[in-house]
């Protein structure tokens, strides 16, 4: 047992309150603690991935209680890759934030310090209670986040956000407490041994549950028919924030994977892939919505997430084949548009500061400043959003359309995807032309931008540096993900793993 | 027993779900608070309803009560709490500064000295 694994969840949490009390006056502290915090945090992510890669999954009991009756976290391949992947978002991110933006309000770092706390833990723990727990810890960050800076359209927009989480953490714990009434455990391994057992007069109960929990992961993956609340969020939310928010999308499609294949996937009796006939029409609806709301938005900010509604809807859509082939090919597209999404929001704020009076509004307005560097950065990113070659959206497509071959629903799969990525490149084509070409005709001029932002643009390229080093590694890459999804499928060795030789026997209550 | 349980879960819901409907930022607090009493009077219930049962191993006891429910409310009533005092300073904030409660904030137009000092950062 080493105890690498509850790393990632405890640095973040001393980090944060020697934030909010040592560092609370000075922001260039703060500001070293905090870059010092997150690249510990990726070092650690990926000292574990060299220890995961070989297929071993690392247990570690917490307090030594052995599970199902103590608290488990695991780490395998796609907890640890998910971890890296956090870690590296929030690296580039947090270059963004400390150009000046995390000025704009107090305790900046500290909550994000327990941002990266919670969404590491909702990644390692082994537990549904601890899952929800992690849940209220990144959501409770969040909001003070999503309000940093505060302003009108801000505190509102948080206020709609705050609301939606909490009715959302009311479904949670009522899906925790219907689950635990029929299978009386908590645990996730535990609970994949014990759902086949269950009574057929506990089936509606259970199924229930499970549904209402899927239902509460589509609040977090913004998919239809609860996805109204990210474009105003992220398109209200300090641009920094909105970046760091691209990872909490992907946690509600983490805990999609992983509990509908673990516990509720081949061999889960009554309620064999119980999320698969629900997950994939809502997945593709939210495809074909967040392509379309590429197309309509009318600022850049929404625009992005629109783009990220879509590219859940996408990845969804990959995730609800519950295929090996097709779930290695959803991880592709995760990291890739984790990193997508999160620089158009970076290059949405910058230009929106350089236009006073238009800021990121689509409407063509005088040139400003640097604006053939951002251009560029918005041409390259447009490209990885889209999905267009060479760039790793391409391969991130063609490889869902590939293990979407083998579907019964292929056809209107195929159609949708290939047409909404025609939309989707109308809807950048039209921004970017708006915004760059139309604009440096236009007469007149902004005000000179004194800033020159040079660690923005930094972590913008950073961040683009990740596509572009998806796509040069994605042969060696698309083998570890393969072998990461045939390790998901395998549900025996995540049950042995974490129960080892304390496996009850199964059974009804 | 069990009626009395099971209704005040489905009164406490139903009037949560109505008050989180309204329009207006306290009513909408109200009926978090209430949702969230539902759920945890319904999570103690997920251990089966036990009179007079101890939770913890004691020598004389012939049957005893979940245990682990207990513990999931005591958590869910922290989280609550703690919620409901973030949406309640959330919500006299957002008043504060945008001059209206409604949820969307539509109904009244913003006030102009209030829109001045936030430009540029909506």
């Amino acid at each position: 047992m080493t105890h690498w694994i509850i790393a990632p969840v405890v640095l973040p949490a001393i980090m944060a309150p020697i934030l909010l009390m040592g560092a609370r006056h000075d922001m260039v502290l703060a500001r070293i603690f905090s870059i010092a915090s997150t690249v510990a945090l990726l070092g650690i992510a990926l000292a574990l991935t060299t220890m995961v890669s070989d297929g071993t999954i690392l247990t570690y009991a917490l307090g030594n209680w052995v599970a199902p009756f103590g608290i488990v976290l695991v780490a395998d391949r796609l907890s640890v890759m998910m971890l890296v992947l956090t870690a590296v978002l929030a690296l580039a991110v947090l270059f963004f934030a400390i150009d000046g933006s995390d000025r704009d309000g107090r305790h900046f770092h500290a909550l994000y310090q327990f941002q990266l706390m919670g969404i590491n833990g909702a990644f390692l723990t082994g537990d549904f209670f601890n899952l929800f727990v992690f849940f209220e810890v990144l959501l409770i960050a969040s909001y003070g986040l999503m309000v940093h800076g505060g302003g009108p359209a801000r505190m509102k927009a948080g206020v709609q956000y705050v609301v939606i989480n909490l009715v959302g953490s009311t479904l949670f714990l009522i899906a925790v407490g219907m689950i635990y009434s029929v299978a009386g455990t908590l645990n996730m391994a535990d609970l994949a041994v014990k759902v086949p057992h269950i009574a057929a007069g506990d089936q509606a109960l259970l199924q229930a549950g499970a549904l209402l929990l899927l239902l509460v992961f589509c609040i977090k993956a913004a998919l239809i028919p609860v996805h109204f609340w990210l474009p105003g969020t992220y398109a209200n939310a300090p641009a920094a924030v909105a970046a760091l928010f691209a990872i909490m999308t992907k946690v509600g499609a983490y805990c999609v994977i992983r509990l509908y294949i673990l516990a509720f996937g081949a061999d889960a009796g009554a309620a064999t892939w119980l999320a698969a006939p629900w997950l994939l029409p809502a997945a593709l609806l939210t495809l074909v919505l967040g392509m379309t709301g590429v197309l309509a938005a009318r600022r850049l900010g929404q625009l992005a997430g629109f783009a990220v509604i879509g590219s859940m809807g996408l990845l969804l859509t990959s995730i609800a084949l519950f295929t090996p082939i097709a779930l290695s090919a959803a991880l592709y597209y995760l990291l890739h548009s984790t990193l997508a999404g999160a620089v158009l929001f970076l290059i949405a704020d910058l230009v929106a500061r350089r236009r006073p009076g238009h800021e990121d509004g689509l409407s063509v307005a005088p040139g400003f400043t640097q604006l053939k560097l951002l251009a560029g950065a918005f041409f390259i990113a447009a490209i990885a959003a889209t999905g267009m070659p060479p760039l790793s959206g391409f391969i991130g497509k063609l490889l869902m359309l590939d293990a979407a071959l083998d579907s019964v629903h292929a056809a209107v799969i195929w159609t949708l995807i290939l047409g909404t990525s025609l939309i989707a490149i109308i809807g950048f084509g039209r921004a970017g032309s708006t915004l760059f070409w139309k604009s440096t005709g236009e007469p007149g001029s902004f005000p000179e931008h004194a800033e020159k932002n040079s660690l923005s643009l930094i972590a913008i390229g950073l961040l683009l540096a990740g596509c572009v080093g998806l796509t040069l590694f994605a042969g060696p890459l698309t083998t570890y993900l393969d072998a990461t999804a045939e390790q998901i499928f395998a549900t025996d060795q995540y049950i042995e793993a974490v129960l080892g030789n304390t496996v009850l026997p199964g059974g009804s209550l | 027993m069990e009626f009395l349980l099971s209704s005040a879960v489905g009164l406490l819901t139903a009037a949560g779900v109505y008050l989180v409907l309204r329009a207006r930022t306290w009513p909408v607090v109200l009926g978090l608070a209430l949702l969230s009493y539902a759920t945890n009077v319904f999570l103690f219930a997920t251990g089966r309803l036990v009179l007079n049962r101890p939770p913890v191993i004691s020598p004389e006891a012939l049957a005893y009560t979940d245990p682990l429910p207990q513990a999931l409310v005591l958590t869910a009533i922290v989280i609550s709490f703690a919620m409901t005092a973030v949406i309640v300073v959330m919500a006299l904030r957002s008043f504060l500064e945008s001059g209206s409660d409604h949820v969307d904030g539509e109904d009244q137009p913003v006030p102009a000295e209030n829109r001045e000092s936030t430009e540029g950062r909506a």
